[in-house]
């Protein structure tokens, strides 16, 4: 490491913990707490996975009766769905892109010893974990979780005598996502103040690798959403239990007249989208990050329009605030309104076009290396572009007519915020493995895992667009009772069993990534001839990242194939007298 | 491996595409005066968004494959993107995307900016966990007085939605389980609900509308061909949602009269 250059440790700096409380429980260094993310999510995502089996199998074989469950209800299936979309989109797709990957990662690559509050980020892992125990919980009381769906509209939400799951299952769902919100609150404020203040000498914004530019304006969304969404569901709480009347009007429930009046339905649809819309790139802009930063490095060339990009996260951040009513065009909202939201969402195409042109342009005259997370992330584009080309037929009203609410809107968004961001994580995984754990993963499992997740994914997901324009409406338990739903029935089959395979296959990557902990080959400290400041530390890094010294920054992130230079990498950190461009 | 992903991806757009094209499974028949712009408008954005997919999936399969490495001679361009080109291709999606919008827009403005048709049939849709109910307003053209008090599901009809039957504009109001509307006349709908919300979806009028609690929604659509018309509901409203299912039976003027009659008739 001579060519950094040493410097006294930051304020922020904490000595290395000892006892195995404070190294592994309670810990406040970043990279512990990057992993703690990172497992909360691995078990998430296996709950929710699990769940989102047993709604396929219910789907085409109602009565069948499963191991443990015994048969599937309709009112079950409705919880399984709101508890594997709950799970999914808070505990898996805001928790482990940016808790997992960007605690450990957006520190070290800026240079930094650690995140500017560490006790705020142990605070805010531990409160997202008892969110998840509070949501857990929902299945094991009386009446169950709530069958209301992820969306939560009131006043089937807001009342408890709606169905079954809307007792004390309904609560406890809205308190874990308040306890949510405020985990996700102190998370944001860490990586914002992290990012601006804490950069090594050197590490100009324009210099930042695009994963922290993308934690970065990940984190600004989350400070401005999650407050709305825990300001609702505050509310929705009071609704529930102290008798207000925020979301509910004069209703009648089964012949009973209820106890309120003058609340708006409508209300809850635009706080929650308002936090809704947004959190739709916070689950997806860290791996677009990651997708930018793994194709320069497997591709060997600098990014394409780098400039580009970072002012296209940023645009997306930004219109991502502006959008929220697209989800409301059926709502009874003002139809003039719908004008308004259908070209500020037709805006924020404008800006995914850029990236995805971007990739393209970086992948053109490469020197392509086909190491497995490359393989997630040309995935990751690939799904990217397919997810989002339904997005302009959803976001004009008039196609919203037929399809709003239907498999259709399901297709699209499982495609992009579920599974192009989950290959995101995946390449993230594959990528940052060996500097996580000092190992290897195995490739040839991980391109078997990718085929396999790739061509199931497409067979799941493609399909669901042909059932919305057929018309079957989401959230259907059977398809017995509509007869023009029965001639899709055969296509369900089919998803179904593309569904299995695809699960099945998950357990290949978790035992890789279990048996590789412990027998992968050494890794070195910069396997993927990579440049960003990661790679220049020692693998896995000392509990202050750069042992005891501090990085200097000379380039940008991506000067791959440099012409005149020794390698064809030139690091951030690399005092050579080549000359780069940024 | 780079022919691999090449064979891949393009497999996957090509499969995906086909049954697109194909209309192996596409919008069901049309049945109202909104349906040709609406499926016009579908087809046109599925063209231009298709060409955009095959480039891209196309583009993105043959890249990795032409530019795989290959031993230690070549060497990747050093480059950090062409500005000229960002620029032209971020105007080209921007009059893409906001043109699709533009286009579109007519066919919502017509559907939800002016009001119903002074001739038009007026009917009162009212969801509840799980069923809908259709009221005419009978002879005196005027829907009678409800109370949230009067309302009990088990009993149907009348009953459910809780129809005042001391208010005289009431007493000739008609409602059923069934929706039945003359051909080629519009229909003046107000889309009301009980409980929780629910949303009335008929996709052969190409017609999707919520119903809120609190809300009364003014909408309106007209059939064009007599026929049997599955409604759905489209909003998750509770354990019921998948069988809140209802008949649209579209008649020839005269068999609506005639209906309509029988039902007055009913009630006497």
């Amino acid at each position: 490491m001579a060519a950094q250059d040493v410097h006294a440790h930051t304020a922020h700096a904490h000595a290395a913990p000892q006892g195995f409380v404070r190294k592994y429980v309670f810990s406040l260094d970043h990279k512990v707490i990057g992993l703690q993310y990172f497992f909360l999510a691995l078990t998430a995502v296996f709950v929710g996975m699990i769940l989102s089996l047993l709604m396929r199998i219910h789907l085409v074989w109602p009565g069948a009766a499963i191991p443990l469950i015994g048969e599937i209800k309709p009112e079950t299936y409705l919880s399984l769905l709101t508890m594997h979309g709950t799970i999914m989109v808070f505990f898996v797709l805001t928790t482990a892109p940016q808790g997992g990957f960007g605690n450990y990662f957006l520190p070290i690559q800026i240079g930094a010893p650690d995140m500017a509050f560490p006790v705020l980020n142990m605070l805010s892992f531990w409160t997202t974990f008892v969110a998840f125990v509070v949501l857990i919980c929902a299945f094991f009381v009386t009446g169950g979780a709530p069958l209301h769906g992820w969306t939560g509209y009131a006043p089937l939400s807001a009342l408890t005598n709606t169905g079954p799951g809307e007792q004390l299952g309904a609560d406890l769902w809205i308190t874990s996502i308040a306890i949510f919100c405020v985990a996700s609150l102190m998370g944001a404020l860490n990586f914002i103040t992290t990012t601006l203040d804490l950069r090594a000498k050197g590490m100009t914004m324009m210099r930042m690798p695009l994963t922290v530019w993308s934690w970065f304006i990940t984190a600004i969304l989350g400070l401005l959403a999650f407050g709305v969404l825990l300001s609702a569901g505050i509310l929705l709480l009071l609704d529930r239990n102290l008798g207000t009347s925020f979301y509910i009007p004069l209703v009648v429930v089964n012949g009973q007249v209820m106890g309120h009046k003058g609340g708006s339905p409508l209300l809850w649809q635009h706080l929650f989208w308002f936090f809704g819309h947004p959190e739709v790139y916070i689950a997806i802009l860290p791996g677009m990050g990651v997708a930018s930063q793994l194709l320069s490095t497997f591709s060997r060339k600098p990014i394409f329009g780098y400039r580009a990009m970072v002012y296209a996260i940023m645009a997306i951040g930004f219109l991502g605030f502006m959008v929220w009513g697209h989800h409301m065009f059926m709502s009874g909202m003002s139809p003039y309104s719908a004008f308004a939201f259908s070209l500020m969402t037709m805006a924020i195409g404008v800006p995914s076009a850029i990236k995805t042109f971007n990739w393209l342009g970086t992948i053109h005259r490469g020197r392509v290396r086909f190491q497995t997370p490359m393989l997630f992330a040309i995935g990751f584009v690939s799904l990217f572009v397919s997810g989002g080309l339904s997005g302009p037929f959803l976001a004009q009203p008039t196609l919203d007519i037929p399809l709003h609410d239907t498999a259709f809107v399901v297709g699209h968004f499982h495609l992009i915020m579920g599974v192009a961001a989950i290959f995101g994580m995946f390449a993230a995984t594959y990528y940052w493995f060996p500097k996580m754990f000092g190992r290897m993963m195995n490739e040839r499992w991980g391109r078997i895992h990718f085929f396999i997740t790739l061509v199931g994914a497409y067979s799941i997901f493609m399909p669901m667009h042909y059932l919305g324009m057929a018309g079957q409406p989401r959230r259907y338990s059977q398809f017995t009772e509509l007869a023009y739903l029965h001639r899709l029935i055969p296509l369900n089959t089919f998803m179904t069993y593309a569904a299995i395979v695809t699960i099945a296959a998950q357990f290949i990557f978790v035992i890789n990534l279990f048996w590789s902990m412990k027998k992968g080959p050494k890794a070195s400290d910069n396997p993927w001839e990579a440049t960003t400041l990661e790679w220049t530390t020692s693998t896995p890094p000392p509990h202050d990242n750069f042992g005891g010294m501090t990085p200097v920054v000379h380039h940008g992130p991506y000067e791959y194939s440099v012409p005149g230079a020794a390698r064809d990498f030139i690091m951030q950190n690399d005092p050579a007298t080549v000359t780069t461009s940024h | 491996m780079g022919l691999a992903l090449l064979v891949m991806i393009w497999l996957i757009t090509f499969i995906s595409t086909y049954f697109f094209a194909a209309k192996t499974w596409w919008l069901p028949q049309g049945a109202s005066t909104s349906a040709p712009g609406i499926d016009h408008q579908f087809a046109f954005t599925y063209l231009l968004m298709g060409i955009v997919f095959v480039a891209a999936q196309c583009a993105l399969g043959y890249f990795v494959w032409k530019y795989r490495e290959r031993g230690a001679g070549a060497v990747a361009d050093y480059s950090h993107g062409n500005t000229k080109l960002e620029i032209v291709w971020t105007a080209l999606t921007a009059i893409l995307f906001i043109g699709l919008n533009l286009m579109g827009s007519p066919i919502w403005a017509a559907e939800r900016f002016a009001p119903a048709d002074a001739g038009a049939l007026p009917v009162e849709v009212t969801g509840m966990q799980f069923a809908w109910y259709f009221r005419y307003a009978g002879p005196d053209g005027k829907f009678g007085a409800t109370a949230p008090k009067l309302m009990d599901p088990s009993a149907g009809n009348e009953s459910a939605i809780g129809l005042d039957t001391s208010d005289p504009a009431a007493k000739d109001d008609v409602v059923t389980g069934t929706m039945y509307l003359p051909v080629n006349r519009q229909v003046d709908l107000t889309l009301r609900a009980v409980d929780v919300i629910h949303s009335f979806f008929v996709p052969n009028m190409r017609f999707k509308q919520d119903a809120v609690p609190g809300l009364a929604i003014h909408m309106h659509f007209t059939p064009t061909a007599v026929g049997d018309y599955e409604i759905a509901c489209a909003e998750l409203c509770g354990l019921g949602h998948y069988k809140m299912h209802g008949m649209l039976k579209v008649v020839s003027a005269e068999d609506f009269e005639k209906w309509m009659a029988a039902r007055e008739a009913e009630k006497q």
